[in-house]
């Protein structure tokens, strides 16, 4: 079984964004960028798919950027067995992410495509259901827990009144949540020999794509900041302070 | 007890433990002499740049001597030359401006460059990783490894996965061993393998103590019209008192950055004194406050800093191994500056290293280096400034500053001091005095538009360490701690960490002593100023404390 990985390269979960002066979007010159925290997970569960005999190879795959080949040697040294890097320049939406798995999913015919269930820059949590929707599969979104029997994923979801769990005909489109797993750490050994690893690399137009957006961002603006709180001496200034000063008694 | 684990080995030629700018520069120089020689580059911060805190004004002598053509290449970092510098000493209220003619002309800034450090070393890591340097961010030496002869022949990083109860998780992963012919230890002000060898190779037997100073620093956005790119401007004095050593920078940058700081000496006597709350108040100075109007602060750090200068540093070379930059310590305190050194250095090791595996020698002393740095150019940089900060330990700010100056003067104009070589006696911890002898300072509250706490400011340091883990700075004596740091010296540890790590809790009659350790912004001033030397700073998994960008 082939199972295809989709990362993303993002602005590192650690770093405070600031919003740029002009409103335009998010400061992101000399920001540490990491591998989006849910398609890290994504990827250890292909992994260990691999590992446990299950899988028998895992394809990373990103688009975007030049530079998201650093994030595609992160796959290759946590344990991914090839990379591709598409290279459409970058924001792309969702829905131009989805179209490229599409055709590459033609090419490598996979069983299976695991994506986390968002990425952390963007917040869409789109392309693993719009991916999907496209090729006609399956899709096990939020999942928690991964278990492939025969030709069916198991999959446990992370719904709002709890935990459902679903079978889902393979090949199929499952997404990740925080609690699938724990990923591993990557071991000095291990980034060596990513690092000697080739990236195939693809671009838009070999996949027979041109850039098109449906959306337009239109600004980016930080939430007001809230005032912070007082401290009041006893009950006889509270109630003055919420009569007279906020007029709420 | 500990399960035994087996760790896997690598051979290299010449192992570097940190990618601050002695060890890029010394990978670099090594491949550039043979570039068959295999380098590899330890860093505990989550990328190159990620520990990195400075000012910074750099002295482009060691980038020209290094990377010689450096300004005709696109993409480097130094996009800022200094074009004006003013000198400041601050009082309560008021303001002077010392002319630039008295000012002795090795401090001029003319030619050097605002830039900010962790930048110039991302730029530095990619020109080495052209050059075939292995560099591997997120990982930390945790331990040296000496042969039966007593050498040392290369570093461990840390484990990854250990729990607070010291018990191994599930993703578990062992250190590994990282062997070279030689090892360069690059860690910055007070490393923690660089104090193992120090101590185990007396190295400093014949040197004075060495000094630090901390330095806080906050990256502003300002208003454009109060921006004036390349202004360096530094002050001394208010609001620090007549015996406290110390003063601010604060630089005008590409971008409409200000970076802006506060350097204490940590000789100081009064455990009362917060240098975190000294630089707030700086900030609020009628001489300062103004460009500040409509501004935003971005980015908050700390980081100490080694000033002991010509009569500090150690013996640099051990058995199979060579101490670089500021785990030796180059600082220029008086020129504000220790990067261009910081590279000179590496580049000096890395030149006789380079030479002695040449001739098949491995794990031992590389005598040459020695030799050279006090005659060459750090020498001559480091040498006639090196009773400028002993004189102003001595005799207070004003008195101090001027016999300085004059020393300086005396040095330009005739090659001579009157002091001879002015050495330390005491470390920075041992100069703090008993609480009794001083008054609680009181530090106005923060306003958060202009000065802020350290919880908000640490906010700004993309700071992460597992909840999980073992707590990496360690009370050797925590009797000790409660016995002598509270009731002693009033708790000096809340307020000398820029981080608020340290805690005094009151429960019910007793104290406890917390340590949020995974607010440490891996400055390393606890390890330093404890009055005791109770607190030691160990590194906490890779990868971990803050990111700094742009800093």
């Amino acid at each position: 079984m082939k199972i295809i990985v989709g990362v993303k390269r993002v602005v590192d979960h650690n770093v405070k964004v600031r919003v740029k002066a002009d409103g335009s979007g998010v400061e992101l010159a000399n920001v540490r960028m990491s591998i989006n925290p849910f398609d890290e997970i994504a990827l250890e569960e292909a992994v260990r798919l691999r590992e446990k005999g299950t899988a028998s190879e895992v394809v990373a795959v990103s688009v975007g950027a030049d530079a998201a080949q650093e994030t595609l040697r992160t796959a290759l040294a946590m344990g991914a067995d090839r990379a591709i890097l598409v290279m459409g320049g970058e924001a792309l939406q969702s829905l131009e992410v989805a179209a490229v798995f599409k055709e590459l999913v033609q090419i490598e015919t996979p069983d299976l495509v695991i994506f986390g269930k968002q990425a952390i820059d963007s917040d869409r949590n789109q392309t693993g259901q719009m991916l999907a929707g496209l090729l006609g599969w399956g899709q096990a979104t939020f999942a928690s827990a991964v278990n492939i029997e025969n030709d069916e994923a198991i999959v446990a979801r992370e719904v709002d009144a709890g935990i459902q769990t679903i079978a889902v005909r393979l090949p199929a489109v499952i997404t990740a949540d925080l609690r699938l797993n724990e990923p591993r750490y990557i071991s000095l050994p291990n980034i060596m020999k990513a690092r000697k690893k080739t990236i195939e690399k693809k671009t838009l137009s070999e996949l027979g794509l041109t850039r098109k957006s449906h959306l337009k961002v239109l600004k980016v603006e930080e939430p007001t900041v809230r005032k912070p709180g007082i401290r009041v001496n006893g009950v006889a200034e509270l109630v003055e302070k919420l009569r007279h000063e906020k007029k709420l008694l | 007890m500990q399960p035994f684990v087996m760790r896997e080995s690598m051979e290299f030629d010449v192992v570097i433990v940190g990618t601050g700018p002695a060890g890029l520069s010394a990978a670099i120089r090594l491949k550039q002499i043979n570039p068959a020689l295999s380098v590899v580059v330890l860093e505990k911060g989550v990328e190159v740049g990620a520990h990195i805190l400075s000012g910074a004004v750099v002295d482009p002598i060691g980038i020209d001597a290094l990377l010689p053509g450096w300004r005709r290449e696109e993409g480097h970092p130094f996009k800022t030359v200094v074009t004006q510098e003013r000198f400041l000493m601050l009082g309560e209220k008021g303001a002077w401006n010392i002319p630039n003619a008295l000012m002795p002309g090795i401090l001029s800034n003319r030619g050097n460059f605002v830039v900010s450090l962790g930048n110039v070393c991302r730029w530095l890591a990619r020109k080495a990783e052209a050059l075939g340097v292995e560099i591997y961010p997120g990982f930390t030496g945790v331990e040296v490894l000496y042969n039966k002869a007593g050498a040392v022949i290369g570093v461990v990083t840390g484990d990854m996965g250990v729990k607070k109860n010291g018990s191994h998780g599930l993703n578990y992963m062992p250190g590994m061993e990282l062997l070279g012919k030689y090892v360069l230890i690059g860690e910055g002000a007070r490393g923690s393998l660089a104090k193992e060898v120090i101590a185990r190779y007396a190295l400093d037997r014949e040197c004075s103590p060495q000094r630090y100073g901390i330095g806080l620093k906050e990256l502003w956005e300002i208003d454009p019209i109060y921006h004036q790119s390349g202004l360096v401007l530094h002050s001394f004095g208010w609001p620090l008192d007549e015996c406290t050593g110390g003063g601010s920078f604060l630089y005008h940058m590409e971008g409409n950055k200000v970076s802006v700081g506060f350097v204490v000496h940590l000789d100081y006597k009064n455990p009362y004194l917060s240098p975190f709350e000294e630089f707030q108040r700086f900030k609020t100075h009628s001489a300062i406050r103004g460009i500040f109007t409509g501004a935003r602060r971005v980015a908050y750090g700390a980081r100490a800093l080694t000033e002991g200068g010509w009569q500090s540093v150690p013996k640099l070379i051990f058995p199979g191994g060579v101490l670089i930059g500021c785990a030796a310590g180059f600082m220029n305190v008086p020129r504000i500056k220790g990067s261009h050194n910081a590279v000179l250095s590496g580049m000096v090791a890395a030149e006789h290293v380079a030479v002695a595996i040449a001739k098949g020698r491995a794990h031992d002393e590389v005598a040459g280096i020695e030799d050279s740095w006090r005659v060459g150019v750090i020498g001559r940089d480091l040498l006639p400034v090196r009773n400028v900060k002993p004189l102003w330990a001595k005799y207070g700010t004003k008195l101090g500053m001027m016999l300085g100056g004059f020393d300086m003067w005396c040095q330009q104009l005739f090659g001579f001091s009157f002091f001879g070589t002015m050495h330390y006696k005491k470390t920075d911890s041992a100069m703090l005095e008993p609480a009794f002898l001083h008054d609680p300072i009181r530090y106005p509250a923060p306003d958060n538009v202009l000065t802020f706490d350290r919880l908000s400011s640490i906010y700004l340091s993309n700071i992460r360490h597992e909840d999980d883990e073992p707590c990496h700075l360690l009370i050797k004596d925590k009797k000790l701690q409660e016995m002598s740091e509270l009731t002693v010296y009033g708790g000096p540890s809340i307020r000398y960490c820029p981080a608020a790590v340290y805690e005094w809790i009151s429960e019910g009659n007793n104290k406890r002593y917390v340590i949020n350790a995974q607010n440490c912004i891996h400055c390393k001033t606890c390890d330093i100023k404890d009055p005791n030397q109770n607190i030691e700073w160990t590194s906490p998994e890779g990868g971990e404390g803050p990111v700094y960008s742009d800093m």
